[in-house]
């Protein structure tokens, strides 16, 4: 909300510089957004009366004129303005002047002397309506200085208000509310109710009784809506953000800005019948002033005539009845809505207005004929006609309950004792009524204060009142416990760290993709797509994390990056037959060299065994990796990962096909696991070493391209004597001396046991034993 | 019988001119080997007669005792020398770089979350998780956020076909775990929210951290102490400004904001402050009794604190990232900064 300081002062003045009112409505819970000057700096420009207007002898658009600025003599001032005219009031800067753009000398323009210049608006800083000069109202002061004139040395003062104060979403509740933080008095507009003096009359029906407790009308007759509205009222209009419009409309519009209160004119000629106020039937249709035609749904209020809704009832009248120069007869509205009935309907329909935002929040329901009778009185005023009598309907107001407020109570929340007499002034300040009763008061908040209905609403207003930085901070207290740390589970800082020293660079994608990226990755799952993205390539909630790695690979390698070696931690969001998953996922992506260019490393690419051996340093993980298929992956490259027999995930290498889709020039590699099926990890054992010592020996088998390590092995093991300590694999071998379509595995045997030292002939049959169950289940062939 | 003294002389020459130690053993074969001079000179010993023989006896083994001390002689200065040029050949340019991996790094996100973290933690806060996918329940109602209320026209909602949301905040942890745990407890609960706002200073994801203590005595007076402390051990200034003013929150009452003074121009007045002097970094207050009723905790017995920071906006100031935006561009050259 805008408005300028000037106007605020008239009501409540409290000596305090802008600074520091604005300081104190911050520190209210006001907070000032900005404070910016009405005009910018200028000097030297006062209001001078043109006296007489000759033409230049020897410019055809240039005029001589004699100003009057209110000494002796009248200046002689050649002006090139349009629109000047004997007469006028108009702002002169004087020889002298600093102006925005410019400093004034005296002249000679085409050789007639000029001392000074008649001003436009925007060469004082303002905004041009015209064409020419800015012409000044006939009662200003010949001689003043113009910011005096015009009160530019006022600012605009901008608040981000909460929406539980609603009600200070006016000039008067701003007083009220700095008269009760600085403790200054305010003085607000009254106005006693206007004597009608026609007898003319509407019928008002209001069906929707619990949405419209209130609704007051009145006929005004023989109005001139071409009247111009007075310049303080526009000014106060503009300076608040509120464009002017017509006298009527701006009369409303300041009614609703002073007071809080939405008013609406209807042009009465136009109204067809008497007002009712009722709930909309779905599919009714209404054009609104904005000239937008809305279909309306039945919790929608209307105000409605013999023809149909002219209103959207709080938010917006209709264009059909809406008041234009010709009007000459209206009725106003001044009516109390209660916040539900309003709520959420304008923004359903794309539409925000002063008045929704009003009623929605909650507008003073006791002072509805106050505003109706000041924005009356003002018609009168400005555009002036007969009123008639104010009608009536009111049904079931809200009303304030008292709440329970125990001095008690708000020593435990605030942490702090507030004496008894300070929490009644502050909240009689507020305008709260306060009856004590020992340990439990009784509190009423005024109808203006929506926001009011706990004890704890009350203890905040004390806390406000009283200035939070005067509540004294305690240094935290905690028992002096022990939080548990279980060495066996660890988070997920522990993956991060472990890639981190392989290596990679963690990224945060979004957790929305592209639907066809999300297509072409997935294992099949169904996207959740959401009802309203930012875009359309965000459309998607990700089943794989995989997209956005291999969105944050392009986005580096159009960087000039070559190598990529990046990991996320974060949720995939899986719709599932019953129910929604949200897993924590880890994934990560390798692409490019092995290892950066270095002196001492010969180049290679990265493939598969290097990512499987990052994943085997993964804490607590004893992975096993099976041959398996993804449809996003190399067929020949994949394995899914499996932990104690359970699928958590997959490794491979992306299928050419879409890394041509995703244009890259060479396909990364990728894997992905559940992150909730790890985090654990034995808590180590000891057992004791042997001191006999070990025996290692070698066996090389040749078999078949196709025959997995992992099979071969787990034969070996199977076969083992327990005197077996370790078994592993050593060479791989293809080429010379190899069939094709062979390969030549060599195992490393070591053998060991904890009580005495191994024979010869006992190794050597462990061995045989090893060797027999690899070449008659596998067929394979002992390399000499 | 040769002279012994002359083939000492011959023997100290020929060991004095050879270069290394296969040259020496050569001489030592010619002398001192089987057939060597003076071994035969030895054996011819044996045609003299017992008193020649000791006299020649004695000089020959003084003579092989000669050509032994400078054989050895010789031989360590060999060694010497060749352990030197070993030494020499095998010198390297030691200020060649290492080989191998070089290490990665954290997001800078995560990097300051496990900063909140670790200062949390060592106020006895413990980390709590809960769904980035919500219902409107946990999400508003259950944080007093009954529907049409203008507070959620202020959290731009993403929607889920179907009707479920994504979370515009992590208070909605909060109510899960005070559903699933009986008070007292101090949590804090990170993670990823999301808004439907996308422009110079929003992006449509970003990361909140939800701080939540529950206990017979928490009063607003403590929250301002933990959350002061908080600011001042993350930015590492003891004397750092601070200042709370009232706002409000739906799920807190009394509700606060919390400003610290710039940390950027130290209070001066620059650009990142709007030239306030303060910087706007959390919200707080003292738990709505109608949160606490929807998880059935009695608000006569217990009082809470809750607050909510942006992570996002503390990295930017402590690392001085100007564009929040870059933290989702995931560009290696500003990730690895942070290393």
């Amino acid at each position: 909300m805008q408005f300028p300081e000037s106007w605020l002062r008239t009501l409540v003045n409290p000596q305090l510089s802008t600074d520091e009112l604005a300081h104190r409505l911050t520190m209210a819970g006001l907070e000032v957004e900005a404070v910016e000057p009405a005009a910018p700096p200028f000097a030297g420009v006062v209001v001078a009366e043109v006296l007489a207007v000759e033409p230049h002898p020897d410019a055809d658009r240039l005029r001589v004129c004699k100003v009057n600025v209110g000494e002796a003599e009248p200046l002689q001032i050649v002006c090139g303005a349009p629109n000047v005219a004997v007469g006028q009031k108009v702002p002169c800067a004087r020889v002298g002047a600093k102006l925005p753009q410019m400093e004034i000398k005296q002249a000679r323009v085409r050789g007639v002397e000029s001392s000074g210049m008649l001003c436009g608006a925007s060469e004082i800083g303002l905004e041009d309506k015209v064409d020419g000069l800015l012409v000044l109202p006939a009662d200003a002061p010949v001689g003043m200085d113009i910011r005096s004139c015009l009160l530019l040395d006022d600012r605009l003062i901008t608040l981000k208000l909460t929406p539980n104060r609603a009600d200070c979403l006016s000039l008067v509740g701003l007083a009220r509310e700095v008269a009760a933080v600085t403790g200054t008095k305010a003085y607000l507009p009254s106005q006693a109710p206007v004597m009608k003096d026609i007898f003319d009359t509407l019928d008002v029906t209001v069906q929707a009784k619990e949405a419209c407790p209130r609704y007051l009308g009145r006929i005004i007759k023989g109005i001139n809506a071409r009247a111009e509205t007075p310049a303080w009222m526009a000014m106060r209009l503009e300076r608040s953000g509120i464009r002017c419009i017509s006298a009527p409309v701006d009369i409303t519009n300041y009614v609703l800005l002073e007071q809080g209160q939405p008013m609406h004119a209807f042009d009465l000629a136009r109204l067809k019948g008497g007002i009712q106020v009722r709930w909309a039937t779905n599919g009714e249709k209404l054009a609104l002033l904005n000239e937008q035609t809305v279909e309306l749904a039945n919790d929608m209020l209307v105000v409605a005539d013999g023809s149909g809704p002219v209103a959207l009832a709080g938010i917006m009248g209709g264009i059909g009845t809406a008041v234009d120069e010709k009007t000459t007869d209206v009725l106003l509205e001044a009516a109390y809505f209660s916040p539900n009935a309003i709520a959420g309907r304008a923004r359903r329909l794309g539409l925000s207005t002063d008045s929704s935002h009003r009623f929605e929040r909650g507008v003073d329901f006791a002072n509805t004929q106050m505003a109706m009778e000041r924005a009356t009185k003002l018609m009168l005023e400005i555009c002036g006609g007969q009123p008639g009598e104010l009608i009536e309907e009111t049904g079931r107001l809200p009303k304030r309950e008292a709440i329970r407020l125990r001095p008690q109570r708000v020593a435990r929340v605030l942490g702090m004792d507030m004496p008894a007499d300070t929490m009644k002034n502050y909240l009689q300040r507020l305008g709260l009524a306060v009856k004590e009763a020992g340990d439990a008061w009784q509190v009423t908040p005024p109808s203006y204060r929506f926001d009011l209905a706990i004890e704890e609403d009350l203890i905040e207003e004390l806390a406000r009142l009283h200035g939070y930085d005067q509540i004294e901070a305690h240094p935290p207290r905690a028992p002096a416990t022990m939080l548990p740390q279980a060495e066996t589970c660890f988070g997920h800082a522990k993956f991060r760290d472990c890639l981190i020293g392989r290596e990679y660079q963690e990224v945060v994608t979004y957790s929305f993709v592209d639907p066809d990226w999300e297509a072409a990755l997935s294992s099949g799952e169904t996207p959740l797509l959401l009802q309203n993205p930012i875009a359309s390539q965000m459309a998607a909630m990700r089943t794989t994390l995989w997209g956005g790695l291999l969105n944050a690979l392009t986005h580096n390698l159009n960087r000039q990056q070559t190598r990529v070696r990046l990991f996320e931690l974060g949720r995939a969001y899986l719709q599932q037959a019953d129910g929604l998953y949200q897993p924590m996922r880890l994934a990560g992506l390798c692409y490019g060299p092995a290892f950066d260019e270095q002196w001492g490393v010969a180049a290679r690419p990265v493939d598969f065994y290097d990512v499987k051996g990052d994943l085997e340093q993964l804490p607590g993980a004893s992975l096993e990796f099976v041959r398996a298929s993804h449809p996003a992956l190399h067929p020949g490259q994949t394995a899914q990962l499996l932990l104690n027999g359970r699928a958590i995930g997959w490794l491979g290498t992306l299928h050419h096909k879409l890394a041509q889709k995703f244009d890259l020039p060479a396909a990364p590699i990728l894997y992905e696991l559940d992150l909730d099926a790890l985090g654990t990890m034995a808590l180590p054992r000891h057992r004791s070493v042997g001191r006999f010592p070990s025996m290692r020996r070698d066996l090389a088998f040749l078999v078949g391209h196709d025959v997995a390590a992992s099979v071969l092995l787990a034969t070996m093991r199977e076969a083992a004597e327990p005197i077996v300590q370790e078994l592993e694999i050593f060479d791989l071998y293809q080429g010379q001396g190899v069939p094709v379509g062979q390969k030549s595995l060599a195992f490393r045997i070591v053998m060991q046991d904890t009580e005495r030292t191994l024979t010869e002939p006992e190794v050597e049959a462990a061995v045989a034993k090893i060797a027999d169950a690899v070449i008659s289940r596998h067929g394979a062939k002992l390399r000499a | 019988m040769r002279n012994p003294n002359e083939i000492v002389a011959e023997a100290l020459s020929a060991i004095r001119g050879s270069q290394d130690l296969p040259a020496l053993e050569q001489v030592r074969t010619r002398f001192l080997g089987k057939q060597g001079a003076l071994t035969e000179l030895l054996k011819s010993l044996g045609g003299l007669s017992p008193e020649e023989r000791k006299s020649a006896g004695a000089r020959v083994n003084e003579a092989k005792q000669a050509v032994e001390a400078a054989l050895k002689m010789r031989r360590d200065v060999l060694q010497e020398a060749e352990l030197e040029r070993r030494l020499k050949e095998e010198t390297i340019d030691v200020t060649l770089p290492g080989r191998g991996r070089g290490r990665g790094g954290l997001h800078p996100v995560t990097r300051t979350l496990e900063r909140i973290q670790a200062l949390f933690h060592s106020m006895g806060f413990e980390v709590a998780y809960g769904p980035e996918i919500e219902t409107d329940f946990y999400n508003f109602t259950a944080l007093n956020i009954p529907e049409d209320h203008p507070a959620r026209a202020m959290h731009d909602t993403f929607y889920l076909q179907g009707g479920a949301l994504l979370r515009t905040h992590t208070s909605p942890v909060q109510v899960h775990y005070m559903q699933e745990n009986k008070p007292p407890f101090r949590i804090i609960a990170p993670g990823r929210v999301y808004r439907c706002d996308s422009d110079v200073t929003h992006t449509p994801m970003f990361h909140q951290v939800e701080g939540l203590w529950v206990d017979e005595q928490v009063s607003f007076a403590d929250l301002k102490g933990v959350l002061a402390d908080f600011m001042r051990r993350f930015f590492e200034q003891d004397d750092l400004k601070v200042r709370f003013r009232p706002s409000f929150f739906p799920f807190t009452e009394p509700s606060a904001e919390m400003d610290i003074g710039c940390v950027i121009c130290g209070g001066e007045g620059c650009r990142v402050c709007s030239h306030t002097g303060w910087l706007e970094v959390l919200g707080c207050g003292m738990v709505h009794p109608n949160v606490f009723k929807h998880v059935n905790i009695d608000p006569e017995l217990y009082l809470g604190f809750a607050f909510g920071l942006g992570v996002e906006r503390l990295a930017m100031l402590r690392y001085g990232v100007d564009d929040l935006r870059l933290f989702f561009e995931n560009d290696l050259r500003f990730l690895a900064q942070f290393k």
